[in-house]
């Protein structure tokens, strides 16, 4: 069986400032993923090789690596799509690296939860009046957005967030999109007053390259922009409603 | 940023300032940011045409006269591409961000593009008139 060669970026605090790469030979099977030939490594060639991987199935997100340049699931990354090589591996662009593959994600927990990716209610509805109801095109509106698994990719994508570290990023307000549509939900004005501003959603400028690499087809860029338009008619209500008081 | 206090010794990488030429989408974005200088352009040159004619005869025809330099047309020529790149590229956005339902029908994206391509025409068809006839 030929090989292929992994180029992996290690860091490793405690022996260099710098990280570096290493070169691994792997079998290059052809139902192998880039997370299958790193797990291989980590068994029989090079145990003190770190990186993060859960569901192996594209569910989790956890697995998210720059696979030459690009930032993808390793899980659904063939080997076989790579070939003949080398194939360059590198922690998540745009995150601080923590150590080899690792990142910390702090950073997008604490903007996912500050867009209140929940149902905000009002006055919470009592059990007896039964459940809440809900057309397909109700649905419709925002489940596109509700696919996201939280694996960051976007933000690797994403240039904004790479120069500027305080904008919430692609994922955590296609999430508040999807709370935003979602007719259950009474937080729309609790969201927009916080994402309303140069650190959300204007300081998006549509790249688009975080609905290109989503692997689920989220649409951040999308959710973004009907966010911006949400956002402008918020803005010429607020105007008009100021003047004719 | 609340970072914990069990890893001092993160690695950052600093984004490089020529980051854009790394992937074919990001130049091509910049482009596009690039062609809202046409724009300008063209706001400039309207707010000097309309100068002009307020100046009178004189004024206008040395500014028309100018503007017949091949230098000018040239840049002239080069913005009129910048400018129809940007608005095609803006319409062809223009789905992502308009949702439309019509009761239970959701407007498909090529009608959302096509109505703004339809009034981009009809609005330029009636410039186009006024000043022909005018």
């Amino acid at each position: 069986m030929p090989n292929i060669t992994l180029e992996v970026q290690r860091y490793l605090p405690e022996y260099g400032e710098e990280p570096m790469f290493q070169e691994y030979e792997v079998p290059l099977r052809e139902d192998w993923v880039v997370l299958d030939a790193l797990n291989h490594i980590k068994d029989h060639i090079d145990g003190t090789l770190s990186y993060r991987w859960s569901c192996r199935m594209g569910v989790c997100g956890s697995c998210g690596m720059m696979i030459n340049g690009t930032p993808v699931l390793s899980c659904a990354a063939f080997l076989t799509s790579y070939a003949p090589g080398p194939i360059r591996i590198e922690p998540m662009a745009h995150f601080p690296v923590v150590r080899d593959l690792v990142v910390d994600v702090t950073d997008f927990v604490d903007k996912l939860k500050a867009v209140k990716p929940w149902v905000i209610r009002e006055t919470e509805k009592p059990l007896a009046e039964g459940e809440f109801r809900q057309t397909p095109e109700e649905l419709d509106d925002f489940k596109q957005f509700s696919m996201c698994i939280n694996c960051m990719l976007c933000y690797s994508a994403c240039p904004v967030y790479g120069l500027e570290k305080e904008f919430t990023g692609p994922a955590a307000l296609a999430l508040a999109q999807r709370y935003n549509k979602d007719n259950r939900d009474e937080g729309n004005d609790e969201r927009m007053q916080h994402l309303s501003n140069d650190e959300g959603i204007w300081a998006c400028t549509m790249v688009g390259e975080c609905s290109e690499v989503c692997p689920k087809h989220v649409d951040p860029a999308g959710a973004i922009q009907q966010y911006k338009l949400a956002g402008a008619a918020d803005w010429w209500k607020s105007l008009i409603t100021r003047k004719g008081t | 940023m609340s970072y914990t206090l069990h890893h001092p010794k993160w690695h950052r990488d600093s984004k490089p300032i020529f980051w854009w030429i790394l992937r074919w989408a990001y130049i091509r974005f910049i482009f596009r940011e690039l062609t809202s200088v046409a724009i300008a352009y063209f706001a400039v040159l309207l707010v000097l045409i309309y100068r002009a004619v307020q100046s009178g005869p004189e004024a206008y025809a040395a500014l028309m006269g100018s503007l017949a330099h091949p230098v000018m047309i040239t840049i002239s020529l080069f913005a009129l591409g910048a400018v129809l790149y940007h608005s095609i590229t803006w319409f062809n956005l223009s789905p992502k961000a308009m949702v439309v339902r019509l009761g239970r029908f959701r407007v498909p994206d090529l009608m959302i593009a096509g109505g703004n391509y339809a009034a981009w025409f009809v609005i330029s068809g009636i410039i186009a008139w006024a000043y022909v006839t005018g």
